[in-house]
């Protein structure tokens, strides 16, 4: 593609290897972007279900999931819409301790990330283990606003966020891959964004 | 747009089934016509190569290439219609936005800009489900593609639009939503008999009848109270989609 006459970044390049094709830093501010209305979920009634090809489902509540060892993530977001946020943490209990508990069967390949709302979005049952997932409900030694998911979301920061799904309250696992809210509607079915996979028709 | 997270499913009211997924490429846009209807909007419309066609509430990505392959890209709301030869974008100059300054300032009638499109098709209207739009600011956009491509239609009759600007001469558009029958309401002007304030329970409310759907396009500030507006008179959440745009210049 021709470069744009009159364009010249004026941007500081980010720090060395932490900034993915085409996005930028957005620095202090974090962008509230969401598709419905943005629910009021109840801690008392909330569970966190772990289903599908599982030798035995699991149901955590508010309380139950808080006792279990909790797991933080110091590091980088990306949001498809070209932000990145550098040095966020996050705690709340890593995706393998639930999966460990639940027991994955041979068969289970992919994940369908379920939220209060209806949202819902896919992952590859390989990108919520081996400590790079978590159920998080803490940022920035405060509970997670409303806005951003709070009380409760996923957590998978090496994919794009909209597969960080807000108000999570089930992880179902499948053999076989299905689209999600967003994938349906036109994003990628991975979104790494280190190799810039943010619509249907990239790589 | 659409971002870090979260929608719900289509659920028994959306469109969006009706919706042909086809993956997107980037293309080239040539300005052929560029305007600042205020100091801080910038409209351009767009001759665009290959165009495919859109459905009303859909956005496009521009890319900005610096000399040194620096690339800058941020995604818009489109204005226009589908049957429109051109495709027509509003954009809101940002401090400090590097793409949004760039169109405003910089980009001339006759630059050709890397565009991908049509994104998106959660925030789209199917033309046929009645709706109601709660729309403030540039959020206004994707409701006047909804209005235009529903008078191409003959359809008006299926949307109602409820615009909110600080004032007439800061809403975008605010003339041709007049002439399209939306309500226009001014939080810091007066207007014939409307004092100025946000809109109102009473006043929405009775636009509701017989509306499937309602979309809110707005800063995520405005977005949280339309959103608690909306539930308040009875709207169901399921059945209102939301586009927030982020302060991402």
């Amino acid at each position: 593609m021709p470069v744009t006459r009159g364009f010249f970044r004026k941007r500081a390049e980010g720090p060395e290897g932490r900034l993915p094709p085409g996005q930028y830093d957005t620095g202090a501010g974090w962008p509230v972007l969401t598709a419905e209305a943005t629910p009021r979920v109840d801690t008392a009634t909330w569970t966190m279900s772990v289903d599908g090809l599982v030798e035995r489902p699991v149901a955590w509540t508010w309380d139950e999931i808080h006792a279990l060892p909790g797991s933080a993530y110091t590091g980088d977001i990306h949001c498809v819409t070209t932000w990145s946020k550098f040095d966020v943490t996050f705690k709340g209990v890593s995706v393998d301790a639930l999966l460990e508990a639940a027991g994955p069967r041979e068969d289970a390949r992919f994940v369908m990330a379920h939220s209060t709302t209806g949202y819902t979005t896919n992952l590859p049952l390989g990108d919520l283990t081996d400590g790079r997932a978590w159920v998080v409900w803490e940022y920035g030694g405060q509970p997670l606003p409303r806005e951003h998911g709070g009380p409760v979301r996923l957590l998978v920061p090496h994919l794009y966020f909209w597969k960080s799904a807000k108000w999570v309250n089930r992880l179902e696992l499948m053999a076989e891959d299905r689209p999600g809210f967003w994938e349906r509607n036109g994003y990628h079915d991975r979104g790494d964004p280190w190799r810039e996979q943010r619509y249907q028709g990239d790589e | 747009m659409t971002g870090s997270s979260t929608g719900p499913t289509t659920g028994s009211s959306g469109g969006i089934a009706d919706v042909t997924p086809r993956p997107t490429t980037w293309t080239t846009g040539r300005i052929i016509e560029k305007e600042l209807p205020q100091p801080h909007l910038v409209r351009l419309r767009l001759h665009v190569e290959d165009r495919q066609r859109h459905w009303p509430g859909q956005h496009y990505l521009v890319r900005l290439r610096a000399p040194d392959d620096y690339t800058a890209q941020r995604s818009y709301s489109v204005a226009s219609d589908s049957d429109d030869p051109l495709l027509e974008l509003l954009v809101e100059k940002l401090p400090d936005g590097e793409v949004s300054e760039f169109l405003a300032d910089v980009a001339e009638v006759g630059d050709v800009l890397e565009v991908r499109g049509p994104i998106g098709r959660w925030f789209t209207w199917d033309t046929t489900t009645p709706a109601l739009c709660l729309v403030g600011g540039t959020g206004v956009v994707p409701a006047v593609s909804m209005l235009r491509t529903a008078r191409r239609l003959g359809r008006t009759e299926l949307l109602r639009v409820v615009a909110v600007g600080r004032n007439r001469d800061s809403l975008p558009y605010a003339d041709e939503l007049a002439r399209a029958a939306a309500l226009l309401t001014f939080t810091r002007e007066a207007a014939g008999d409307r004092s100025a304030g946000p809109p109102t329970a009473a006043e929405l409310a009775p636009l509701l009848a017989g509306t499937e759907l309602a979309y809110v396009c707005g800063s995520s500030r405005f977005a949280g109270y339309a959103e608690e507006l909306l539930i308040s008179i009875g709207v169901d959440p399921a059945s209102i989609r939301v586009e927030q745009f982020g302060a991402t210049g």
